[in-house]
């Protein structure tokens, strides 16, 4: 992670929105949170008036929602995401801004790849399926796999036409084998009792019934392997995937099976040619599913929040400043890569003198100890216990570290 | 969650299971059909018992063997066990020409013969190392057409290579649930390879040799019918194996009452139950936290100082709990270090106190385990590793008492998923904190809060 | 993190900047390296956009790719990188000495004494940051597969004559900076905070800009080291540049939008405009348009660059300024062999490195680098005293006065001199029953056997009071009844005892790759021709 301050970019790492990945601004989520036909209408109320009045909340995507297992211990975040601030423009008002952004030649080079891979009505990507994922199932004919039309209004159409394409496919597979290829199909699922809309690159519904979970990343696989951090990172978004897809599965008679193992389309080493692998997500699917549960303590957070609390970007800075820091984060380095509070937090971080500011690994010896101004006095014998074994280690090692540097 | 087996299920009959299992192991070794026959064997399946039963018949038709263990110990217990099973056998053990290269007890014994040199043992019916020795020798200088691999699990890929010529097939036994072997420095570049140096010798042998024939030994002799089915479903969740024993084939008592102590109340729990965690208050602290070690060493001297008796299978008589029958176990040197201290300050002295590391292959009656993850503010990669909880929570016959600061669910709740993914490498079950949470919700069942 | 670390981590945040987390130099540096500091485009494996690199502080040479996409202005590129690179590390070729050296004579299989050639000094390449250094094998294994047109006139995209070479040495440079403690090839960042510690996270140390700022915040009375730092990885500009540009490879985001990516655009038009130029006249109108539009480039990549190559210049001074360390020149020599190694495969015409190492190669070079990380450890350790006050910490070390020496002797025939010696310590060892421990005795170690251990006062206070250690001498005391002069501390010496080896063993010979065995799938087969280099598909092309 050498580069969390360049922002993201296909292939480089970071968060943010990859090019082959319809998201951003200008994707396809939509203004959506909130509408959910049921869920809690209180909480709904409450979370709509933490946003501020008149601002609509940021969709959760799949890559916000497994970012949620980045640091599940973050009630900021959880309250965050889940009441759908936009942390961006609330990390501007707060005057840490965001560093994050995309490169256009980046967003050129992704689109050009993901066109490529689903070119000629899917075949390429339908043959990396069977290959890579199902080789004895017959192969798709020569004019390719069934490519439904998904287009409909608004993303709760999309979603209706994503699964009626589903149930489709789902005859047509056990009728005549067919392969279908559903190209950005749209799939809800519920957080926190509001739901979220998901644009998965592709799902493929296998001869045999069965669904597979398609994404495409821009970054090479090279000799077969490929950075183990945005494998791992697509791996948590596709998990998210297969979760709204099973609940998809489950109203469905009979349940289609949703596979575990999703493939990963990259570039093959240096060309835009497509290669693929499989790659089980049953741990970051079990993960998710645990986080997505834990979420629901976004009412808890929110019940303790003083009256009137409000993250709305219009209000002056340092109210949100007071009402962002009464809900309690617990910043770590790596948050610099994922949420884009985290200039914010770290400088409130460091202004408490928090050690963990220089790794969430900094505590493990040090006890109760948590504060700069603590733990150096404990070290120098100002304060502390010397029976305290914490203390008694870190005065060994301000001795130890005092005598070898006057061997200068 | 946990299923209870034995006197429920009157039809299984574990000494017939495991009987069929290893027949079925010893016709695959002795029929020469395939090149390597892979053992997996839970925590007390009786691992060494069949690697000295193939040993011995292999002896008998003729077939010279080599042995290939991991460390000194093993190689020296399992001449011991060989000669003690059949001293008319001439055995030869293989050492290196460090000081202390083996256990001096060999020397005496007849029809053991040692040498540092291979050549000089060659001939002899079987011949027992370890695998860094092993690695000397030439494959010009001594050949076997049979080798017995023990502790294959916690043998490297690259261990493997260094020895793998000297002999023609194998058997390979060892426990997939223990401890995985580990690099000092970066692998990642082998990932996803099938012969990755740093994985574990069985990963690449199984990954070249798909076809190979795969056992399991499918009954624990060593763990209870109260452990068995949590270790088996914690930990070996696609593997499952059950208890050799029933609930009501061992007992452990003790003489002396409790005197309403949190030592004593969860030490009364495990009696009872098998299992006990004695929690005290959340609080984070370094790893040798003060009040948990002095926790820990009250423990174990209550264990010794009730006249605890054990009744198992063994013997219809019970048997008194000593000190060689209670181990304590720890994640880290320095904890062990620190709760040797504690124990010696209550005068208790022939107690073996180690790491999860060193306790593997052993066993005792009663266990006491210093949970790896208690009052720590952050789970890591080894803490969370589940061959470590694996090896601490099966290491007793009769009971296992946890000793834990509260909030560790907690912690395991916030700890960050975001492990990197190699393309290729298998994934590894159960995860480890899934492992961690199955462990934890079974034993808050047998909780005794205690506060010092 | 260690505690000594955390704790001077939290010194230099009290202190406002870094504070030392070594007290020598723990890294060869050479007396002429060669810097480099690339930039790659975005969305794209390896695809470079420029390049500052160079010997001379004061003269990098530019190199520039105005289309990033072209891939024959990449070509371009790459033999200008070569045609600085090769000549340099060429320099250090042939001047060599002489080493004996065993080897097993092919007829006989006897190990017979050989001189074999060894590179007086070897090349060292410096880069910013790790990606730096990843860029480095990614243009090795991009490189070293491309055929030239003498090599193959069928070939599609010929490569300029030198940049396969040019791959494989840098395939060899990144596949040795895996090796612990190498240093031909070298990353600022790491160098740095080897030797620095700062009141950041080693995440964000990973920012040349906001690690120099903390190492060497500006003046005295300036702004903090952790003021400096965010200032480096945040401030901008009024055009919304970053003050300090990554260090690469990566650029900024800002930067490709709103400034490259308008210049890249002017560069395309004036190209087509050439190419449609209709007479001569008009040509070189448009010809100045098109330099005009690449010299724009060019100095957007250096004013990305330039910042850079003056943080890696100045952390090259700050290291310098610590003096170098004991064992430094011995691990030197290994990289020494290493460059004489690769030199000589590359003469004997072998092929380049393959994409995947066969399992031997695999096990050879992990076995190698366990071997140098423990040497490492305990070189730095006894190197330098804040090191291994981190072992001693650990309970790895201990130091202490000698309070007592026995004379015991072996209960042999010809009896040795097997002398008890007491040390007083205040360290905590974990010494365990007949623990080994190692002791530098002119420079070679010499181990002694744990005998024992108490508290000096009677466990007054327990665990906290100085420990008496006894330990049994056991080597390097000569042939006689009688230890040789100098061999056995007195009483009054302060000695140093470390539970870890100083010059740990290799492990096992692993078979030749040819008698690969069964279990590891059997010999490779046939060295697979080599392999064709990537295909070029239409985005890759204008």
């Amino acid at each position: 992670m050498s580069e969390y301050l360049s922002g993201p970019r296909p292939g480089r790492g970071g968060p943010g929105p990859e090019p082959n990945q319809s998201a951003g601004p200008a994707g396809t989520l939509g203004a959506v949170h909130g509408d959910g036909p049921e869920g809690a209408p209180a909480l709904r109320q409450r979370l709509a008036e933490l946003r501020g009045p008149g601002v609509s909340a940021k969709p959760l995507d799949a890559r916000a929602l497994a970012a949620l297992a980045a640091n599940p211990g973050c009630e900021r975040r959880a309250l965050l995401d889940g009441a759908g601030v936009d942390k961006t423009a609330l990390a501007s008002a707060l005057g840490a801004p965001a560093p994050f952004g995309q490169s256009q030649f980046a967003f050129t080079r992704g689109h050009a790849f993901e066109a490529r891979v689903k070119g000629d009505g899917g075949a390429e990507l339908l043959r990396l399926v069977r290959e890579r994922l199902d080789p004895s199932a017959p192969e798709p004919p020569p004019g390719g796999a069934r490519v439904p039309d998904l287009a409909a209004t608004g993303p709760q159409g999309r979603t209706g036409r994503t699964a009626l394409a589903l149930r489709e496919a789902a005859a047509a597979a056990a009728e005549d084998g067919a392969w279908t290829l559903l190209d950005h199909p749209m799939l809800a699922l519920e957080v926190a009792g509001t739901p979220a809309f998901l644009e998965p690159d592709a799902v493929v519904v296998h001869p045999d019934g069965t669904w597979t979970v398609v994404e495409i990343k821009s970054f090479p696989m090279l000799d077969g392997s490929a950075d183990a951090a945005k494998v791992g990172a697509a791996a948590r978004q596709a998990a998210v995937y297969v979760l709204a897809l099973e609940d998809v599965a489950a109203r469905l008679e009979p349940s289609p099976q949703v596979r575990h193992r999703i493939l990963l389309v990259c570039p093959k080493d240096f060309s835009n040619l497509p290669t693929a692998s499989a790659v089980d997500v049953r741990k970051q699917r079990a993960v998710t599913s645990r986080q997505l549960g834990r979420l629901t303590r976004v009412e808890e957070i929110a019940a303790d929040l003083a009256p009137g609390a409000c993250f709305s970007p219009e209000l002056p800075a340092e109210r949100l400043a007071e009402t962002v820091e009464s809900v309690r984060a617990v910043y770590t380095p790596e948050c610099l890569a994922t949420c884009e509070l985290a200039f914010h937090c770290r400088s409130r971080a460091r202004e408490d003198g928090a050690v963990t500011v220089l790794g969430r690994s900094a505590r493990a010896e040090l006890g109760e100890l948590s504060g700069v101004d603590a733990v150096l006095a404990a070290a120098h014998g100002e304060a502390g216990d010397a029976a305290d074994p914490a203390v008694a280690a870190l005065r060994r090692a301000a001795r130890l570290r005092e005598e070898a540097l006057a061997c200068r | 969650m946990i299923t209870s087996v034995g006197a429920a299920d009157a039809a299984f009959d574990p000494g017939a299971a495991a009987a069929r299992v290893t027949e079925r192991i010893l016709r695959d070794t002795m029929s020469g059909a395939h090149r390597g026959v892979v053992v997996d064997s839970p925590p007390g399946a009786g691992k060494s018992t069949l690697v000295v039963r193939a040993a011995l018949e292999l002896a008998d038709a003729g077939r010279p063997l080599m042995v290939v263990a991991q460390t000194n110990a093993q190689v020296d217990d399992l001449v011991l066990r060989l000669h003690e099973k059949r001293p008319d056998l001439p055995v030869g053990r293989l050492h290196s020409s460090d000081a202390d290269a083996f256990d001096r007890a060999l020397e005496g014994l007849d029809n053991v013969l040692l040498s540092d040199k291979a050549p000089a043992l060659a001939g002899l019916p079987v011949v027992i190392s370890t695998a860094a020795k092993w690695g000397h020798v030439k494959p010009s200088d001594a050949h076997w057409e049979q080798a017995i691999v023990d502790e294959a699990y916690q043998m490297r890929s690259d261990a493997l290579l260094t020895v793998a010529g000297l002999f023609d097939r194998a058997l390979f036994v060892g426990d997939p649930g223990q401890l995985d072997p580990f690099s000092v420095v970066g692998a990642e570049q082998w990932a996803g390879l099938s012969y990755d140096p740093s994985a574990s010798a069985v990963t690449t042998l199984l990954a070249h040799n798909p076809g190979l024939p795969q056992h399991r030994l499918p009954v624990s002799w060593r763990l209870p019918a109260s452990a068995a089915p949590l270790v088996s479903d914690a930990f070996y969740p696609y593997t499952p194996f059950r208890a050799g024993t029933g609930s009501d084939d061992r007992r452990l008592s003790f003489g002396v009452p409790s005197d309403g102590s949190g030592p004593d109340r969860v030490i009364d729990e495990a009696a009872v139950s098998g299992w006990g965690l004695l929690e005290l208050p959340p609080r984070l602290t370094p790893r040798t936290d003060p009040e948990a070690v002095r926790a820990v060493a009250a423990v174990v001297r209550r264990l010794l100082d009730r006249g605890g008796a054990a009744v198992s299978e063994r013997s219809p008589d019970p048997v008194p709990l000593t000190a060689d029958r209670v181990a304590v176990g720890t994640a880290h040197r320095d904890q062990a270090a620190a709760v040797r201290a504690a124990l010696a300050e209550l005068g208790v002295r022939d107690v073996v106190v180690d790491t999860a590391n060193r306790l593997q292959g052993r066993e005792y009656d009663v266990t006491v385990v210093l949970h790896p993850l208690s009052g720590r503010p952050d789970a890591t990669a080894f803490h969370l590793e589940t061959g470590r909880l694996c090896v601490l929570a099966s290491r007793h016959r009769h009971a296992c008492i946890v000793v834990c600061r509260a909030g560790v669910a907690d912690l395991l709740d916030d700890h960050p998923s975001t492990e990197p993914v190699r393309l290729g490498v298998t994934v590894k079950f159960p995860d480890g904190w899934e492992a961690n949470h199955a462990v934890l919700s079974h034993l808050s069942e047998h909780r005794v809060p205690h506060r010092p | 993190m260690s505690l000594i670390t955390t704790l001077a981590r939290l010194e230099a945040i009290r202190a406002g900047r870094a504070q030392p987390a070594a007290t020598v130099r723990h890294r060869h540096l050479s007396e002429r390296p060669l810097v480099l500091v690339p930039l790659t485009t975005a969305g794209e494996a390896g695809a470079p956009l420029g390049a500052l690199v160079g010997r001379d502080r004061d003269a990098p040479r530019l190199l520039v790719v105005p289309q990033p996409r072209d891939r024959d202005l990449r070509s371009v590129f790459l033999a200008e990188l070569a045609d600085i690179v090769l000549p340099y590390l060429e320099s250090f070729a042939d001047d060599v000495e002489l080493v004996e050296g065993k080897e097993a004579d092919p007829e006989t299989g006897r190990q017979v004494t050989v001189e074999r050639e060894l590179c007086a000094d070897a090349p060292q390449l410096i880069v910013p940051s790790r990606a730096g250094v990843d860029l480095v094998r990614l243009l090795g294994r991009s490189t070293r597969f491309r055929r030239t047109a003498e090599q193959d006139p069928e070939t599609a995209y010929p490569a300029p004559p030198r940049v396969p070479l040019l791959g494989r040495w840098f395939t060899h440079f990144g596949e040795r900076s895996r090796v612990p403690g190498a240093s031909l090839l070298l990353a600022m960042t790491d160098l740095l905070s080897r030797h620095w510690a700062t009141g950041q996270s080693s995440l964000e140390d990973q920012h040349l800009g906001a690690l120099l700022a903390w190492i060497d915040p500006p003046g005295a009375d300036g702004p903090t080291g952790a003021e400096a730092a965010l200032r480096a990885e945040l401030g901008r500009d009024a055009e919304g540049q970053l003050l300090c540009p990554p260090a690469g490879p990566a650029t900024d985001p800002a930067f490709d939008n709103r400034l490259l990516a308008p210049a890249i655009e002017r560069y395309d038009r004036a190209r087509s405009a050439l190419a449609a130029a209709e007479d001569g006249v008009a040509a070189d109108a448009l010809l100045a348009n098109l330099s005009a539009a690449e010299r724009e480039i060019g100095e957007l990549v250096r004013s990305r660059t330039l910042p850079t190559w003056e943080s890696v210049w100045r952390g090259l001074d700050l290291l310098r300024e610590l003096p170098e360390a004991a064992h430094v020149p011995d691990r030197w020599k290994g990289d020494r062999w290493s460059f004489t190694a690769h030199r000589d495969r590359v003469a004997s015409g072998e092929p380049p490195q393959p994409r995947i190492d066969d399992a031997v190669t695999a096990a050879q070079k992990l076995a190698r680098r366990e071997k140098e990380q423990a040497k490492l450890d305990a070189q730095e350790a006894l190197d330098d005293p804040l090191v291994l006050a981190a072992r001693r910490l650990g309970g790895e070390a201990f130091v202490g006065e000698v309070v007592d020496v026995t004379m015991t002797y072996t209960e042999s025939k010809r009896p040795s001199p097997r002398p008890l010696i007491t040390v007083r310590t205040e360290d905590r060892p974990h010494l365990g029953e007949k623990a080994k421990v190692h002791r530098s005795l002119d420079g070679k170690p010499q181990t002694a056997q744990f005998v024992g251990a108490e508290e000096e006062d009677g466990g007054e206070d327990p665990g906290g009071g100085p420990l008496l250690v006894v330990l049994r001498i056991v080597d390097r005391m000569g042939r006689g009844r009688e230890p040789a002069l100098g061999s056995v501390p007195e009483k009054g010496d302060r000695v140093c005892f470390t539970l870890f080896e100083h010059e740990p063993r290799g492990g096992p010979k692993l078979p030749d790759p040819e008698n690969t065995p069964w279990t590891h799938g059997g010999p490779p087969t046939d060295p697979s021709p080599l392999p064709a280099a990537d295909p070029v598909t239409e985005e890759d092309l204008l």
